[in-house]
């Protein structure tokens, strides 16, 4: 019997080598996927068994990580001046999981990076207690408080950024919720989630980096750009054979300007600028083509659906396949050209930097916790939209709209300030509150630069009183100031 | 029977062989201190893993450490001392092994009682395992002196059959719980839990050894050769239909898969080693296959058995689809999370797991806080007793020996593929029990008496042979 015995053996052997080779696949193989897949619920309770990082803004933390000793969570997040910081931090909640940086430098703050490894290592053969590293952002803390103070209760984002670095100094969006009311795992964290999502508004929505709006008048400077780069005109003084009545073309529909009495027929380039004059850049760009002028759009970081500062923006359109009229419209930001906050900000910073657009970025350094340097930002060059010759002249443009034109009230004294304003049509025949647009840079004599956009959804309910110059401007002033001078 | 034995291919080859096993029959050291040495490691081991645990999980030592080390040392050293008087030949690491293997099932239960509420319905379960072991070394013990020779269990044949059939038959008379899950395999007296099938699992396999060694014969020379095979007469078939039919019962009303595929696996396997033919195999395969596909086209139970092995992360839907169980996919989790090296114990996660953590799922956390090197670990020291079995029932020297060593091991060796398989996701979920690891009395019991019988039958195939000179010198057995 025992050559049977002896196979029977060898099945038993084969039995076991079989379970040997499973768990070597699930535990080898597979693991990380298994460690990581999202209804793995220890990740939640490993990112608060110990202190999280911080979230740094102008050297001072702007979240902590509060010992609570639960049963399952050992720490819980909060934050100082939540809804100020929120579309920058995002949240980090027991229950609902993280967004934004809390989200994408989740391994740095949780301390799982494996770039912390080495360090991790150290800790657990000193017995150090171990902690999530740091994570040092761009803004300025004083730029945000004053985007967030000016934009107060209405709906809208505002974006600064040097136009030098790229660094993102400002990012605000409103109305804006507090992190820390959902933070934790309890009835109630439970019930300001879900009040929060059900709310009209939408305040986790981050209006400076995932909504897009027509950008109006704004995005004339874009189709100034091309027509600079194209060689349509030398300078800002160059007549623009404009006529008095312009009709989009192929059609009988007659393309207004914000007033009849403005003189807008055959204006100079300064001066259309200066008025915004629907007709002249309509016209411009519709002469122009679609094709040169989404080219120049895209340029500038338009149709980009790449653009992570790390938090990835929403994706600026500029239409490739407009009718003639169509892209008439589109030359004035209205018909189906969309840009983010951050998009129009980009514009003016590239313009502000010569022409040279620096990629915009929120995290400067990431750190272990005991503040070693894990990853240091280094300035990357996005691309060259116009020459700096075509910047010049229209650096020359936006800074004549703010001494002469529409975008006085962004003015500063003692500061070199060129701006835009934009009042953006919407809804079905236009029936929205129009959006406020402005979008600006300003230099300081101590070399200081800001470039920011601004956008209020819905200033105020009397339509008449919705403009770019009157509720955007003032808002920009203030982050600029904030920037330029300290204030 | 012996003239049998000596038709058999393999015994011209014995002399040749003899050099190169390592269980000799002639002049053997008994190998008794070496189990000593081994058992010593066997309770140091989990004393250790204790510590861990307690240093983890409240940064001190243990306070119950000490009692436990001195409990568990103490039952293993008069296991020791009496295997000395009644076994002095029987395999050095069986007892080692077993000891070991309970010794951590009670460290990873007294570890998940520590998870306090975060495991539903947790209430403390390790002192009552302890007792089940010590009442397990004490059945043990009684294996080991009251059981004089194993051939003994040979002349009650019969009775184990009917014993047997009782004890399978029995949890479908009983009413379940809510706390069973669709496995009808306990009976509920009172507060006290007794699993049958997993006694009937040795009694079944003394029945089968016992027919089989009479019938062998029979079975494996009364047979046309067709295609190759060797098939067996009309009459001949009935055992096997009978057994066949028992564990399409077992499924049926019990709804439970593992009994069923360990009892079939059990009794082909047996078949195959006592009649030398590889049809019986084929036929055992056919006939398992054939009756899994028909049940499980009717059985709800094990379509979502299947399904849930197919999709473990179902359940996981929101709303999770009627019938779905997380178990196997946090069990997934529970492993991927240890990885190799594992979380150290008492420092990993595997409540999450939930029901049947202590139990049919503990072996997710040991993959979680040992890693897969524990898992290894585990595994081989499965596989040692497995193959320390199966070297037994290579070395008795009666058929009925050879066959209960060999119904023993691989019953055991099926028991913790179908539990492992199951609970990594090697094969659908049955609800089996891991032996010696798991909380259960009826499954540590059983297992120490399996353990028993198996060093009962490995002392008298170890033991010297009486000398050929002088021929009035009596056989030892």
């Amino acid at each position: 019997m025992n050559k049977p015995i002896r196979r029977v053996s060898v099945f038993c052997l084969i039995l076991v080598l079989a379970l040997m080779v499973r768990t070597n696949w699930v535990q080898g193989v597979q693991a990380h996927a298994w460690a990581t897949n999202k209804n793995n619920d220890r990740n939640k309770y490993d990112r608060y068994a110990y202190p999280r990082g911080n979230i740094i803004v102008g050297g001072q933390p702007v979240t902590n990580s509060d010992f609570v000793n639960g049963l399952r969570y050992k720490y819980k997040r909060s934050w100082v001046d939540g809804p100020v910081y929120a579309p920058v931090t995002g949240y980090s909640s027991q229950s609902f999981g993280t967004s934004q940086l809390e989200s994408l430098e989740d391994g740095i703050l949780a301390g799982t990076d494996s770039r912390l490894f080495f360090r991790n290592t150290l800790d657990m053969l000193t017995g150090d207690d171990k902690k999530g590293g740091d994570v040092v952002t761009t803004i300025d803390a004083k730029a945000q408080k004053a985007a967030f103070e000016g934009l107060g209760n209405k709906k809208g984002a505002a974006v600064a950024i040097d136009p030098r670095t790229g660094a993102i100094l400002a990012l605000v969006s409103t109305p804006s919720f507090d992190p820390s009311t959902f933070s934790g795992s309890s009835a109630a964290d439970a019930d300001a989630w879900k009040k929060l999502n059900a709310d009209p508004n939408k305040p986790m929505l981050n209006r400076a980096l995932r909504e897009t709006y027509p950008p109006g008048s704004t995005f004339k400077l874009v189709t100034a750009a091309a027509a600079f780069e194209d060689g349509k005109f030398q300078n800002p003084g160059d007549k623009t054979d404009t006529p008095e009545q312009y009709f989009l073309p192929g059609t009988k529909q007659e393309l207004q300007n914000a007033s009849k009495t403005e003189p807008c027929t055959n204006a100079t380039l300064q001066d259309a600028m200066d008025l915004s004059c629907n007709t002249v850049f309509g016209k411009i760009g519709a002469e122009l083509g679609g094709q040169k002028l989404r080219a120049q759009a895209e340029k500038f970081g338009f149709n980009n659906p790449k653009v992570d500062v790390p938090i990835r923006a929403t994706t600026s359109v500029f239409p490739s396949n407009s009718s003639p009229d169509g892209t008439a419209m589109d030359a004035i930001g209205q018909h189906d050209t969309r840009a983010t906050p951050l998009q129009m900000a980009m514009v003016a910073a590239a313009i502000a930097n010569n022409g040279t657009l620096m990629e915009p970025y929120l995290v400067d350094q990431e750190r272990s916790s005991t503040l070693a340097v894990v990853s240091k930002h280094s300035e990357k060059v996005m691309s060259q939209p116009v020459s700096a010759t075509t910047a010049q002249k229209l650096q020359q443009l936006m800074e004549s709209v703010v001494q002469n034109g529409t975008g006085t009230k962004a003015k500063i004294d003692g500061v070199t300030v060129g701006g835009k304003t934009g009042t953006a049509q919407h809804g079905l025949d236009n029936s929205g509150l129009p959006f406020a647009w402005f979008m600006s840079y300003a230099k300081g004599a101590d070399g200081k630069q800001v470039a920011v956009a601004v956008v209020v959804e819905d200033g105020d309910s009397n339509r008449n009183e919705i403009s770019g110059g009157s509720i955007a401007a003032p808002i920009a002033k203030s982050i600029m100031q904030a920037v330029v001078q300290g204030k | 029977m012996s003239t049998f034995d000596l038709s058999n291919s393999d015994t011209d080859r014995r002399g040749a062989r003899r050099g190169n096993t390592t269980i000799t029959p002639q002049n053997a050291p008994n190998r008794r201190n070496t189990e000593l040495a081994m058992l010593g490691f066997a309770v140091v081991l989990p004393m250790f893993a204790y510590a861990n645990v307690g240093l983890a999980m409240d940064g001190s030592l243990p306070a119950g450490m000490l009692a436990y080390g001195l409990g568990m040392g103490t039952l293993a050293l008069i296991a020791h001392l009496l295997m000395r008087r009644f076994a002095p030949y029987a395999d050095p690491l069986l007892l080692p092994l077993a000891t070991l293997l309970n010794g951590l099932g009670l460290v990873m239960i007294w570890r998940l009682d520590k998870a306090g509420k975060l495991l539903a319905n947790n209430y403390p379960a390790a002192a009552n395992q302890l007792m089940w072991s010590g009442l397990g070394i004490a059945f043990f013990i009684g294996v080991m002196v009251l059981l004089k020779d194993h051939r003994i269990l040979q002349r009650y044949t019969y009775i184990s059959m009917a014993v047997a059939l009782v004890l399978l038959a029995a949890p479908a008379f009983f009413p379940a719980r809510a706390g069973d899950f669709g496995a009808k395999i306990w009976i509920h007296i009172g507060s006290f839990s007794i699993q049958p099938g997993e006694f009937a699992k040795i009694i079944l396999t003394v029945f089968f050894a016992g027919y089989l060694m009479v019938k062998r014969d029979a079975l494996a020379l009364a047979s046309r050769r067709f295609m190759g095979l060797y098939l067996p007469r009309g009459r001949d078939l009935g055992p096997i239909i009978v057994v066949w039919l028992l564990s399409i019962l077992i499924l049926v009303f019990e709804t439970d898969l593992g009994s069923s595929f360990l009892f079939f696996g059990l009794f082909v396997v047996m078949l195959y080693v006592a009649t030398e033919r590889t049809s019986w195999i084929v036929f055992g395969l056919v006939m398992s296959i054939g009756g899994a596909a028909v049940v499980a086209s009717v059985e709800s139970h094990v379509q979502t058995r299947i399904n849930s092995w197919l999709d473990p992360m179902a359940a996981f839907a929101d709303p999770p689809p009627p019938g779905t169980s997380e178990q196997i996919g946090q069990t997934l989790m529970a492993f991927g999370s240890g990885g190799v090296t594992g979380t150290g114990l008492g420092q990993g996660r595997s409540w999450l797991i939930q029901f049947a953590a202590k139990s049919d799922f503990i072996l997710g956390s040991f993959g979680e806080e040992l890693g897969l090197t524990g898992m290894m670990a585990v595994f081989l020291l499965y596989g040692l007793i497995v193959q320390r079995g199966l070297r037994t029932a290579v070395a008795a020297r009666d058929p009925f020996g050879k066959l209960l060593a060999v119904g023993l091991s691989s019953a055991f060796a099926l028991q913790v593929f179908v539990v492992a398989g199951g609970v990594t996701g090697l094969i659908p979920l049955t609800g089996m029990t891991m032996p010696f690891l798991a909380q259960g009395g009826s499954s540590v019991v059983a297992n120490w008496a399996l353990i028993a019988i198996l060093l009962k039958i490995s002392d008298s195939a170890r033991r010297p042979a009486a000398e050929p000179e002088p021929a009035a010198a009596p056989a030892s057995a």
